[in-house]
């Protein structure tokens, strides 16, 4: 591994350097409304990097990854309309309870490969959608309003936006770290390997299943806090966010970015909620140009944006 | 009569009509080279998926080392000494070569799940692929990723792959398959010396380096043994010269 300088660390540190000094930006130019558009990025980068960990990494192309913003956000909306407003018991539920979820989704998933994996991975996440959309009592498919924000007592105000922002910022960072550490580690090297070739990997004596399940379950377990941010961020839960259409939404970040590599998915979720939101704003028929874009960066650059700023060797 | 190291009883696996290996019976005793040869289609590789695990077979049994591993899981089996090189080579091959045979060795030091260390820093697993990548001359190699070595070279570390897995046997696919004149000369020279070591059952079409290598020697055809003895009585084995080696004259002409 080579630690020297390369461009593609040095947009990676550009990127978190900008990320960090946005509120100030903010506050000097008076721009509100950019703060609130990169809390969100920073919310959906933080999925994109879970899911770049089962996708990218250990080649599971889930494409039911939305299901944990929608159970992580649940769990807080739920939490708060049954009156437990406390962050510290609002968080935890939505971590175990994304957890949970993936464990028996993956336990039954990973037992198929290729096309019928993403199949069934998204046949789950559509069932996550419609028992959600059929939980009447939490707003069935009008979703369900959120009043207060987690509450984490005199630790952090998630009122506050710039505290919010941070707080996400935060747990985007932490992630990106603990994505780092896993993908050196033994476990993630034996799970890159699982990606490459299954069958050398059995043959050496590894048993593939419970290496991949345990990925699957931390992934889930990552985008599950997404979601209870996402929650906190918009004040309000709905079905939709768990709708097949999310998880593509998901899986374009992380290959427009540069799937398998740390940073790709944080710079794809970038570019793709920037481009969602000005492109939108020009036109209502803003995936016209979406489409095209997207699919030339496909074509041409094979890692994804990360790819084309040059060979880092390996992350 | 001691008991073999792999005892190989009355093994049956179909493919729909075909039937791939009928009603075979192997032994190999501990310290032996046993090849394998046969025409091709003779169910050779379908005969070591088996013994790794990889493909269950519809009736028989399978001992290794005194124990019952037919049904056995392929992990397990690597974990109790059994090791396979494969036919087709079957590297990881966006790893460095160091990388492909830490791996191997790490699999068998204990479980892996380990989420924070480096595992490329850790010392032992490095050393043990250091070992391996030299004992097959691929030490100055090692951080080579594998899509950039050549065949020649990916069927070394093959090699070195099921040797850091610590094996008592060593199931060879093929190893000089697509081999060069020298690069074949340099396997023979390195299984010469693997066999000191370990028990090997080699599958192997190179018919000199078969006759040069093995202990003893069973003839495949159809799925079934025909024919087990060592060398010498291969070579004049009527059985063998009428379905096997009757095109092949090139096999006796050596002596």
């Amino acid at each position: 591994m080579t630690a020297s300088f390369n461009v593609r660390n040095a947009v990676a540190a550009l990127v978190v350097a900008g990320l960090v000094l946005l509120p100030l930006y903010s506050s000097l130019s008076g721009n509100i409304f950019i703060l609130t558009l990169f809390t969100r990025i920073v919310i959906f980068a933080l999925a994109a990097i879970s899911l770049n960990l089962i996708m990218g990494y250990g080649g599971m192309m889930s494409f039911g990854h939305a299901a944990y913003l929608g159970i992580g956000g649940y769990a807080v909306g739920i939490l708060a309309f049954e009156g437990i407003g406390s962050g510290f018991i609002q968080f935890p539920v939505a971590l175990a309870s994304s957890a949970l979820f993936a464990l028996v989704i993956g336990a039954l998933s990973l037992r198929t490969r290729g096309v019928y994996f993403i199949m069934i991975t998204l046949a789950f996440a559509q069932m996550a959608y419609y028992v959600a959309s059929g939980l009447a009592r939490y707003g069935g498919d009008d979703g369900l309003t959120i009043y207060k924000r987690s509450d984490f007592g005199g630790l952090i105000n998630l009122s506050g936006k710039v505290q919010f922002y941070y707080l996400c910022l935060f747990c985007l960072l932490g992630g990106i770290y603990l994505v780092w550490r896993i993908v050196n580690s033994r476990f993630g090297l034996v799970v890159q390997g699982l990606r490459s070739n299954e069958a050398r990997m059995q043959a050496i004596g590894f048993p593939a299943t419970r290496y991949r399940l345990v990925c699957f379950v931390i992934a889930g377990m990552m985008c599950g806090l997404s979601g209870a941010l996402l929650a906190n961020n918009t004040d309000f839960i709905s079905p939709a966010v768990m709708y097949w259409t999310r998880s593509g939404d998901l899986m374009v970040m992380v290959i427009l970015g540069g799937m398998g590599s740390l940073f790709g998915p944080v710079i794809g979720a970038i570019v793709y909620l920037v481009l969602e939101e000005f492109l939108s704003q020009l036109t209502e028929y803003w995936a016209l140009v979406m489409g095209p874009l997207l699919l030339l960066i496909v074509l041409f650059g094979r890692g994804g944006i990360i790819g084309m700023l040059g060979r880092s060797g390996r992350d | 009569m001691t008991e073999p190291l792999l005892r190989v009883e009355n093994l049956v696996r179909t493919f729909g009509g075909i039937t791939a290996t009928d009603n075979l019976s192997l032994e190999a005793a501990t310290g032996e080279l046993h090849a394998i040869i046969g025409p091709n289609g003779a169910g050779k590789t379908t005969l070591i998926t088996q013994l790794t695990g990889q493909l269950q077979p519809n009736s028989g049994s399978i001992h290794f080392g005194g124990r019952d591993i037919t049904r056995l899981p392929a992990y397990k089996r690597s974990a109790l000494g059994l090791a396979r090189s494969f036919q087709i080579t079957s590297l990881l091959k966006d790893f460095t070569a160091a990388d492909n045979v830490a791996l191997a060795a790490q699999a068998h030091d204990g479980h892996s799940f380990y989420f924070w260390g480096n595992a490329r820093k850790e010392k032992h697993l490095r050393e043990a692929a250091r070992s391996a990548l030299s004992r097959v001359g691929l030490e100055p190699r090692a951080d080579v990723i594998v899509s950039r070595l050549s065949h020649g070279e990916q069927r070394q570390l093959e090699l070195a792959v099921a040797l850091a897995t610590k094996p008592r046997l060593l199931l060879l696919d093929e190893p000089m398959a697509g081999l060069g004149v020298s690069e074949s000369a340099r396997m023979v020279e390195l299984l010469k010396e693997l066999r000191r070591e370990v028990t090997i059952i080699l599958v192997e079409h190179d018919m000199e380096a078969v006759f040069a290598l093995a202990d003893r020697i069973s003839v495949l055809v159809y799925g079934r043994v025909i024919a087990c003895d060592v060398p010498a009585a291969i070579r004049t084995n009527e059985d063998v010269k009428r379905a096997y080696l009757g095109e092949q004259h090139a096999v006796t002409r050596h002596d």
